[in-house]
């Protein structure tokens, strides 16, 4: 068991089932036998087409789905959790120290400047507003958004620009685990380049990941593993 | 990260065991129970006639229930049954560590008097008596909640319905409560009017830690103010969690319903 003493994320036989009740109730299988683990400073990438279930699977390691069956097990502080059974409370902690997540889009919070929305993470973790703005200046800058645009809400950037905003505001925290939905797909070359490098930055800290990219080149820049997401498929 | 464990090793602030309300044979509540922490954010939602402004009323100590208790965890630390507190006790609660932002801004709020008044007379229920003090906490708290301080004098009947609703906030938090009940603070109001207001909650809430019990049958208030949700019907809890689990993987066929009815944004 030498693999659950390292794990940060630890997986065994989840399942997931939505059942569309205004559907005449039916049931719409997603994914079962979910199965496998992620070491610290390790990158895993879950591939297979779309509609295998990858960005459920995340999900249900966000705690954003609830599954069927099976364990989520999570190192929190620690010690070994499983999210599948937490309370809320406790899963909205294990966000706050331990999971965060990059997801495609940006889900703007109206009328808050962009360094603050970078920031935020850092201050609800008892970082002082000016040293975590400060880092967060440090991160839009590396990400090619110039600092006239910092003050301004992200609500009004162009699609390239919020996910820059978006992944500056997933990385710049210390949290152990990341989980990437497509972190890279609206980028240009030198962007996507420079999250290649913020992705390979968190490794050496030991952050332990979880990634969906489509992009052959970027896979393959990033993935220490694949998992083949069609091998959980839930044949009906 | 003093917070954070906090969060954590805390006591529940209220914990309400088995509600139920019935009006003669009508059972408008039925078994309710759920334990609120300090900081945490919980939303009721349903349509009307499910029972939630009943629970609200409950829990705020304004109705007896027919059976099943509420107990609130006063600032001493002893956790004490609503129903046991005399009247004194209850409405010093309500004037210091309580607040009860209500639909219509004209049901919490004094009309005739000037917003200042409306403001400092919470301070001075708790025993506050040094005018100038006053007078400044209550501009302090105008600004905070965004009305020119300019307009500190007039009356809130010449204030817009966005206005009316952010000084009804600002009255009650200026003592500085650890628990506020909200019954459809968004409601009657503008959809633009209704997305500053909801941002300006968002940021009090988070700043001064406050716990919660928000009642609406707006999804999208849910969403942006909540940790958690509870939803109801026919005066039962149906579903609760993690308000973007209930959200994005409801469970219920009448959650499904509620999910599927919100507009796109």
């Amino acid at each position: 068991m030498s693999l659950a003493m390292t794990a940060m994320i630890d997986i065994t036989d989840a399942r997931k089932t939505f059942t569309m009740h205004l559907q005449g109730g039916i049931e719409l299988p997603v994914v079962r036998g979910v199965t496998f683990h992620v070491d610290p400073g390790e990158c895993v990438v879950l591939s297979g087409p779309s509609g295998a279930g990858k960005s459920s699977i995340l999900k249900m390691i966000f705690g954003n789905y609830r599954c069927d069956s099976g364990r989520i097990g999570i190192r929190h502080r620690g010690a070994l959790i499983d999210l599948a059974v937490a309370e809320p409370r406790q899963v909205l902690n294990v966000r706050r120290v331990t999971i965060g997540y990059v997801s495609q889009f940006l889900r703007a919070v109206p009328r808050v400047a962009t360094i603050d929305v970078v920031a935020e993470p850092l201050i609800v973790n008892g970082l002082a507003r000016p040293e975590a703005q400060a880092r967060a200046g440090a991160l839009l800058h590396r990400l090619n958004i110039p600092e006239r645009l910092w003050q301004l809400p992200p609500a009004t950037f162009s699609g390239g620009e919020q996910q820059r905003v978006n992944i500056a505001r997933g990385f710049i925290s210390d949290l152990p685990i990341l989980l990437l939905d497509e972190p890279t797909a609206s980028l240009d070359a030198a962007n996507r380049t420079v999250a290649v490098e913020l992705i390979a930055e968190k490794k050496r800290q030991g952050v332990a990941m979880v990634a969906i990219v489509h992009d052959d080149e970027i896979r393959h820049l990033i993935a220490d593993r694949i998992v083949d997401v069609t091998s959980f498929a839930a044949a009906a | 990260m003093a917070e954070l464990d906090t969060l954590e090793s805390d006591q529940p602030l209220l914990v309400a065991e088995s509600l139920s309300k019935s009006f003669g044979r009508i059972a408008a509540c039925r078994e309710v129970s759920f334990a609120l922490y300090p900081g945490e954010v919980l939303a009721i939602v349903g349509e009307s006639g499910s029972g939630k402004s009943t629970l609200l009323q409950m829990l705020s100590g304004q109705l007896t229930p027919s059976a099943g208790r509420v107990s609130y965890r006063m600032r001493d630390g002893v956790a004490r049954d609503l129903t046991t507190l005399g009247e004194a006790e209850r409405r010093f609660l309500f004037r210091t560590d309580w607040g009860y932002v209500h639909q219509d801004p004209a049901q919490g709020l004094r009309m005739a008097v000037s917003a200042g008044a409306n403001v400092g007379e919470r301070l001075m229920a708790v025993g506050w008596n040094h005018y100038g003090r006053i007078r400044d906490t209550a501009s302090d708290w105008l600004m905070r909640v965004e009305i020119d301080v300019a307009r500190i004098d007039d009356a809130p009947r010449t204030y817009s319905g966005g206005m009316r609703q952010r000084l009804q906030i600002a009255r009650n938090l200026v003592t500085e409560p650890r628990l506020v009940f909200m019954d459809e603070p968004t409601g009657g109001l503008d959809v633009s009017v209704q997305a500053r207001l909801l941002d300006l909650l968002r940021s009090l809430v988070a700043e001064l830690h406050l716990a919660v019990i928000i009642v609406t049958h707006d999804l999208a208030v849910a969403r942006l103010l909540s940790h958690r949700v509870m939803v109801m019907k026919g005066g039962r809890v149906i579903e609760t969690g993690l308000t973007d689990q209930v959200l994005d993987d409801p469970r219920e066929p009448y959650t499904q319903l509620l999910v599927s009815s919100i507009l796109p944004p």
